[in-house]
């Protein structure tokens, strides 16, 4: 699938997932997203982000444009060296946490995104990509 | 410091979230509502979110500790102006912000709580 256009970003702080939240709108307009596909990715960039800060001490994240035949997509890829995921599909629950949070993060930016995977290996860290097409 | 500025109006308190706010700002911001309310005696509080342009589960739990907060202490929260992009990825968050009462826009938010603190029997959403 060819990637019309990757940059890395940090993903380190609370300041950096704000800045995650403006790239990943910036990129989504410039794919030509309309708003609710707009605001659907750019929840859930915030949803992982913040993972990858609060639960794998900080990362970074691959922001690539897609193009495949006539439709245009935008990846997010998430990687940090964290503890990674115990168990995934737990983790994908609707109120799996294991801090003050509401449990949302994963299983809801799944439902946001068009494609989503997670690849975690305990101790080794926690890769999460996900996609959505125009 | 940043920090969001809260108005007092009569006996509502009037918040307008203008900025993309990190997790520490929205922190600060439940924080200071808080305390705003025991200061001034407050029993409404009126958020107006039109500005922001992403709701998400962080910023959702936020608009729902400050309404069961603001519930204790005898003042009822109204959240107006969510945007229709913004509803929509919410719900299918999976946040639906129960016990947060919501309105159109800030005239109609006012109404509501000005209902709510004429309602003899106290505040219109008192548990009961």
């Amino acid at each position: 699938m060819p990637i019309v256009k990757s940059e890395w970003w940090p993903v380190r702080s609370g300041e950096d997932i704000v800045r995650v939240r403006q790239i990943v709108r910036r990129w989504a307009v410039e794919l030509g997203f309309g708003l609710v596909d707009q605001t659907k990715i750019v929840t859930a960039a915030s949803e992982i982000a913040r993972n990858t800060v609060d639960y794998g001490g900080g990362g970074e994240v691959l922001v690539e444009s897609l193009s495949e035949n006539a439709r245009r997509g935008l990846r997010l890829v998430f990687e940090d060296k964290g503890p990674g995921i115990q168990n995934i599909d737990e983790a994908l629950k609707d109120g799996f946490t294991t801090s003050r949070g509401l449990g949302l993060g994963l299983g809801g930016a799944r439902r946001l995104a068009t494609e989503f995977s997670v690849e975690s290996r305990p101790g080794e860290g926690t890769r999460v990509s996900l996609t959505r097409w125009k | 410091m940043e920090r969001i500025p809260i108005l007092k109006m009569g006996e509502f308190l009037l918040v307008t979230i203008q900025v993309d706010m990190h997790d520490r700002l929205a922190l600060t911001l439940q924080d200071d509502l808080t305390e705003m309310i025991v200061k001034n005696r407050a029993h409404g509080v009126l958020i107006d979110i039109s500005a922001l342009e992403v709701v998400d589960s962080f910023i959702g739990r936020m608009l729902g500790n400050i309404a069961s907060v603001s519930r204790v202490l005898d003042a009822a929260t109204v959240v107006v102006g969510m945007q229709p992009a913004v509803a929509i990825t919410l719900v299918e968050l999976g946040l639906s912000l129960p016990g947060v009462r919501t309105a159109l826009n800030v005239e109609k938010g006012m109404e509501l709580l000005r209902v709510s603190l004429a309602a003899p029997n106290g505040h219109a959403d008192r548990q009961k």
